[in-house]
């Protein structure tokens, strides 16, 4: 079984984030970058079926030289080999449609990813990616089983969960708990270093979508302390002064 | 403008954060159609007219019963080419987002989701989202001719029009391709608001010292009709399921009001929660992070102040 897991490079969660350029570009300055947080469980799982049930796990992503300790990261916990579309991923449509050529060269069996990428929250590149190469998708899956060609998998729903299967191949964005964070250990750390990581050039994708600029918030105003013994005079707010009751 | 929604059913009636589609769609354009799938009834899917809807078109094959998410975006493809639509409009949630971006590829679109406010009408739409969830927002201009737009809750005011809507029977071409996923079966909470679409959320958090503890919370949400929540620990603990965990890897919500009891706020958290309109905070330390976050707070024990609480809103609602 050939697997793909896409994994994007994203600050991380604790980061503050901040503008430059007139607020056209993400202001990386002490930003901390991650594997992120879902393609993470994507990654863990992967390895866990390379594991249990014999397959290739190979690891990409869409971005500049920047990426490349993220990926090596991904190989330290188990990924067999890395791509890297040099380009700099300007929005779920481009990911999709860099996804979708890779795909297609390497010929997969199983395309996991996160739900979501926490830094442009599109949630859609698996979709997309199913879209385009006419394959089903699943998101958010939590748990995933691969039994004779088959994938079944739960998935979150607003509420609850709902059980399917659907045969390979298969588009899947993951979330917890589809498996446990891993964390690389010395012997993984040395042979990332040596594992092959291929860089290819972006195909072109115009997504018609462009950015004009970004927005912070705007500042929260100071808490009103109420005493504990005054939860009258927090109803009496709620409902006249905030007008949410 | 000619503009397509996406409405989704649950127990053949039109979802609240569907509703809140056909309102971003009528404050954008007067020619609003809805498409539905599965069962429903005529009476519920005219009164949509309510909210600006001036069409229905409805495909009530049985195998559009269950939401698949290819057969639905080949057959909103086909109503959207059909009505000769421009925009296809659909709320945020775990069916109806990947049913919008598949459809963006079909009728190759510009796609937007998580959009945050109603644009303003034109040839291209300049929309505003959410990004790194909930910490900021991107302007960004959907420039292709066929666009398509998620949002996310409370983009839009619902208000209400005069009349009903024609409701249309359609019957889609169906493609046995698009249903190679069978789903097998779901649970889902029965006789709970749902927390993405709640207007008011009650979380607790490690604070709370154990799942048994949950009841005055319930109690709390029952009198404010509200939704409960979690932090990220309790619901790894497994005091609570996973679908109430709230924050940056969990459900994001935008409430009215959202209330935080023993909840410390980590980064994380707040990521979950900061499109929320009113923010009120209950800890017993002073120094919990989540009052920086908050509009209200009161420092104290929960046990205590709950119980006041509950009692204190059942006096005024």
């Amino acid at each position: 079984m050939k697997i793909l897991v896409c994994i994007s490079h994203v600050p991380d969660t604790t980061s503050r984030i901040n503008f430059t350029d007139n607020n056209t570009r993400f202001d990386t300055t002490g930003v901390q970058f991650i594997v992120g947080p879902y393609d993470d469980y994507a990654l863990a799982r992967a390895v866990e079926l390379k594991e249990s049930l014999g397959a290739s796990v190979t690891v990409l992503n869409i971005g500049t030289a920047d990426t490349e300790p993220t990926l090596r990261k991904a190989l330290a916990i188990g990924a067999d080999d890395a791509i890297r579309v040099n380009a700099q991923p300007v929005d779920s449509y481009f990911v999709a449609a860099q996804i979708a050529a890779q795909a297609r060269e390497g010929n997969y069996d199983l395309i996991l990813m996160g739900r979501e990428s926490i830094d442009y929250n599109g949630g859609v590149v698996h979709a997309m990616v199913g879209e385009l190469l006419g394959m089903p998708s699943v998101s958010p899956v939590m748990k995933l089983d691969i039994e004779g060609g088959i994938a079944k998998m739960a998935r979150e729903i607003e509420g609850g969960k709902e059980y399917l299967e659907a045969p390979l191949p298969l588009v899947l964005g993951c979330q917890e708990p589809i498996a446990e964070w891993k964390i690389p250990n010395m012997r993984g750390i040395m042979s990332a270093r040596t594992k092959p990581l291929k860089v290819v050039e972006a195909v072109p994708a115009d997504s018609g979508v462009q950015l004009k600029q970004y927005e912070l918030p705007p500042p929260k105003g100071a808490v009103k302390m109420i005493p504990a013994d005054h939860v009258e005079e927090l109803v009496r707010l709620l409902k006249n002064e905030a007008k949410v009751l | 403008m000619n503009i397509l929604v996406f409405a989704e059913l649950s127990e053949g009636k039109v979802k609240s954060n569907s509703i809140e589609a056909i309102a971003f769609a009528r404050a954008l354009s007067k020619s609003v159609t809805v498409v539905v799938m599965g069962k429903s009834d005529e009476e519920s899917l005219s009164g949509l007219g309510k909210y600006g809807a001036v069409k229905v078109i409805w495909a009530d094959d049985d195998r559009l019963s269950a939401g698949i998410i290819q057969a639905y975006a080949s057959v909103i493809t086909q109503v959207f080419h059909a009505i000769n639509a421009d925009v296809l409009v659909a709320a945020d949630s775990s069916l109806a987002t990947p049913v919008a971006a598949r459809a963006a590829i079909k009728l190759q679109a510009s796609l937007a989701t998580n959009v945050v406010e109603v644009p303003q009408p034109g040839e291209n739409l300049e929309v505003k989202r959410g990004i790194f969830t909930g910490k900021a927002f991107a302007r960004v201009i959907l420039s292709k001719p066929k666009k398509v737009i998620t949002i996310k809750k409370n983009a839009a005011e619902v208000k209400e029009h005069e009349g009903s809507a024609t409701v249309e029977r359609f019957s889609p071409q169906l493609n046995d391709a698009d249903f190679k996923i069978r789903i097998l079966s779901s649970e889902k909470a029965t006789g709970h608001i749902l927390l993405p679409e709640a207007d008011i959320v009650v979380s607790g958090g490690r604070g709370m010292k154990g799942p048994e503890h949950w009841g005055m919370l319930e109690e709390l949400a029952r009198v404010l009709n509200a939704a409960t929540g979690c932090s990220k620990p309790v619901s790894d603990m497994g005091w609570r399921p996973h679908h109430e965990h709230v924050g940056q890897t969990g459900v994001k919500v935008a409430p009215q009001l959202y209330i935080a009891v023993g909840i410390s706020g980590a980064i994380q958290h707040l990521a979950g929660v900061n499109s929320s309109k009113c923010i009120v905070v209950i800890n017993k330390d002073p120094d919990a992070p989540f009052f920086k976050a908050a509009d209200y707070g009161i420092v104290g024990d929960a046990f205590e102040i709950i119980p006041k609480l509950t009692e204190a809103i059942k006096a005024v609602r």
